[in-house]
């Protein structure tokens, strides 16, 4: 009896370690070799894997990176990481690290609740997608904030939240790394992703609507008409489509304010005012 | 032994109020707004101007393109306005508004009530006037009448198949129409037949409606090559696909039209506009329209001038209170809330439902209990909880795999889905999302 059970040990044991060494010669033989200076540079992406850079995950951005020329990488760019990721693969590589502006998403539209009143209640519809294709949405507004949150579901960073007063969503400057997913789901384009700013202040239409002035603002309050006021101000502004649109090399320091005081409706926001004053 | 189509469908109530009511003319609104697209594929071109006299049957725009449809006047009177109006869903569309004076027709138009049965010989001819009366399919998406005609060489039509189903609840425009232009449906369907070659078209009625049944299939009896099939009352009957598997037990294959397999269906009334395009020289410019819901007063079948607001006919219904919660354009299942009543009716708006909270409020939806019912439920086969979870999480590959695109939107699976899931929201996000992506 003992003898059976353990031979039978033996010739089991026997077999696993045989397989054992087969599996490790195998492995050795046939083991494919990751180039270390991917791992590198994958090691030092944010690995979010959201997309933002145009290419299918942080993976395949630095195989881009590795493969790219030296003109080429200055098109590569991870915004999530910003410019401290990117000198540290271009440190990897031995290039120089391309120069961008720091960037943040901001939402051109005011329609806020005070702004632009619900008039017909939406009933439980899952997304701004599908009411856009629907309806022209609670405020009647064509081009404005459905308020139904896709760009809050979509932000992988967690820097948009719909705000319980406004009812529209509202950007947090410092968790939004301008990755644009916001940019790319809203059905309205509400998105830009656009320059911070010198010390973070920065001017710009927050509107949307291509309407005339006066249906522009039987909707919202808030709306830009296209009244052409800001566009005396300063040479560089544009209006198409009685909107208004503010680049982002106008200065919001030069002339911010005085942009913002003759707007009559209140369509241009001047974020972080305050930032060089101490109260204003 | 009744027909139907093979694979799910449900059974909701039907609320078919109106369909003992005989129609009524909605008569001259003060003012009409008729937009320039009416129809599937590109807008028509303007050819009036402000100011202009229009009397009922003067083309306003004329159709752009092989997808394009022309638009006439439904009155007579003054074009006070040409630009972007509200419509139904609240975007602004290209519109013509009229001020309505008088109601005046072109001389062209046959407006006698006679039974014309001389069928014009070529079917160029008929071709040309159904093109010149700018017919659209009525049923549904309006498309432009004349592409379904004329059908590419390859393709061979040997069924015709006319659709007198109206499966969605409340509504009874179509009823109305075959009780009470019958014969002219049926003459109709002989001049499509002329136009395909073919000696074989049947019009499909579900057995609830008993006396368009009875009317239509007396008449039949005299006319050769029209036929009459009765159909089990279920939903969605009248949807196209499900309408050739009842009558031919053929099923479209996906990504095909029901051409590919020798089918074609055309609505009654669009049978109806044909009959009054190739007989009457009548463009297409009033149509049925059921005005219904729990929260309607007096509810009624008109024939309405297109373009006229739907308010006025709201109001002659008795109008609506502060308890009306959803007004709806269409039928309770497919139809969309309107966000202006004083936008217009088009060629396609077969019906407006007043509707009270308790029957259009969306209840809160729970999580799915694993049932099935959706999967049972749908006409197409597919598994409406999976699309639900794909579209969530936004997998568009994996929805493309389990065919979201083959959705005809329907609604079964959310009327049916007993954790109340909004299951349809979910489809149609799908199918936008896989548009968008292929556009891209
Ligand atoms: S910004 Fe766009 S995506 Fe976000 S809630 Fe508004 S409409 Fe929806
Ligand atoms: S809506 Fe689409 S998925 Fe749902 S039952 Fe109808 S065809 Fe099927
Ligand atoms: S019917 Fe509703 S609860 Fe049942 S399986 Fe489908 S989604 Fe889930």
């Amino acid at each position: 009896m003992i003898t059976i059970l353990f031979s039978n040990v033996l010739i089991v044991g026997g077999i696993a370690f045989l397989s054992a060494l087969m599996l490790y010669f195998i492995s050795k033989k046939f083991s494919i070799k990751e180039n270390p200076v991917l791992d590198k540079i994958e090691k030092s992406l944010p690995g979010a894997n959201c997309g933002a850079c145009g290419k299918a995950g942080c993976k395949n951005f630095a195989l881009a990176c590795i493969v790219s020329s030296r003109e080429e990488f200055e098109n590569l760019y991870c915004p999530v990481g910003g410019a401290e990721t990117m000198q540290k693969v271009a440190k990897i590589l031995g290039f120089k690290a391309p120069k961008k502006e720091p960037q943040v998403a901001v939402l051109k539209c005011n329609g806020t609740c005070d702004n632009a009143p619900i008039k017909l209640q939406f009933d439980k519809i899952i997304s701004c997608r599908l009411a856009n294709q629907i309806s022209v949405g609670q405020t009647e507004c064509p081009n404005g904030c459905l308020r139904l949150g896709d760009c809050v579901k979509v932000c992988k960073f967690g820097a948009l939240k719909i705000n319980e007063k406004t009812l529209i969503p509202e950007v947090d400057e410092s968790k939004c790394t301008a990755c644009g997913a916001c940019a790319r789901i809203c059905p309205r384009g509400l998105f830009e992703i656009r320059a911070k700013g010198e010390g973070g202040k920065r001017v710009y239409v927050a509107c949307n609507n291509k309407q005339k002035g006066a249906l522009a603002r039987k909707n919202c309050k808030a709306a830009c008409i296209g009244c052409m006021k800001c566009a005396k101000i300063c040479s560089q502004i544009q209006i198409k489509d009685n909107l208004s649109y503010i680049p982002s090399d106008v200065s919001a320091e030069k002339y911010g304010e005085e942009l913002v005081k003759n707007c009559p409706t209140g369509a241009i926001i001047l974020k972080n005012a305050q930032s060089k004053k101490e109260h204003s | 032994m009744t027909k139907t189509f093979s694979l799910g469908g449900i059974f909701p109530k039907k609320y078919k109020i109106t369909s003992e009511i005989p129609s009524k003319d909605a008569g001259l609104p003060e003012y009409v707004y008729i937009p320039v697209k009416q129809h599937i594929g590109t807008p028509a071109k303007i050819l009036v101007n402000k100011g202009d006299k229009v009397k009922v049957g003067t083309l306003l725009a004329d159709a752009d393109g092989v997808i394009s449809a022309d638009v006439h006047s439904s009155v007579s009177g003054e074009v006070i306005r040409i630009d972007e109006t509200e419509a139904a869903s609240g975007y602004f569309e290209n519109m013509i508004t009229i001020k309505v004076q008088g109601d005046e027709a072109e001389d062209y138009i046959d407006l006698s009530q006679t039974l014309c049965k001389e069928i014009p010989e070529t079917p160029q001819e008929i071709i040309d006037k159904i093109r010149k009366a700018g017919v659209v399919g009525m049923g549904g998406a309006g498309y432009p009448t004349p592409i379904k005609d004329t059908i590419p060489q390859d393709k061979k039509i040997d069924i015709l198949i006319i659709n007198g189903i109206e499966c969605e609840p409340w509504l009874t425009s179509d009823d109305r129409l075959m009780v009470e232009k019958a014969e002219e449906i049926v003459i109709g369907a002989k001049i499509l037949n002329k136009l395909f070659g073919i000696q074989n078209a049947i019009i499909a009625i579900d057995e609830n409606k008993l006396k368009a049944i009875d009317i239509i299939s007396n008449i039949t009896k005299r006319y050769v090559g029209v036929n009459v099939r009765v159909c089990k009352t279920k939903y969605p009957q009248g949807g196209e696909k499900q309408l050739i598997s009842a009558i031919t037990g053929r099923e479209v294959p996906s990504g095909k039209l029901p051409m590919d397999i020798g089918c074609l269906v055309q609505n009654v009334g669009t049978v109806f506009a044909v009959y009054e395009a190739v007989m009457k020289n009548k463009p297409l410019y009033e149509r049925y329209v059921t005005v219904s819901g729990d929260m309607c007063k007096t509810p009624q079948t008109f024939k309405v001038r297109i373009g006229t607001p739907i308010s006025f006919l709201i109001d002659q219904c008795g109008g609506y209170d502060e308890k009306t919660a959803q007004i709806i354009l269409g039928g309770p299942m497919m139809g969309n809330s309107i966000i202006h009543t004083q936008a217009p009716i088009t060629k396609t708006s077969s019906g407006v439902l007043l509707l009270s909270n308790e029957l259009s409020k969306r209840p809160t939806p729970t999580d799915c209990i694993r049932c099935g019912k959706c999967v049972d439920s749908c006409p197409m086969g597919l598994r409406p909880y999976l699309i639900g979870i794909y579209t969530r999480n936004n997998l568009l590959e994996e929805l493309k795999s389990i065919h979201a695109q083959d959705c005809i939107e329907c609604g079964c699976c959310a009327y049916i889905c007993p954790a109340r899931i909004p299951l349809l929201d979910f489809c149609k996000l799908a199918k936008i999302e896989l548009k968008n992506k292929q556009g891209k």
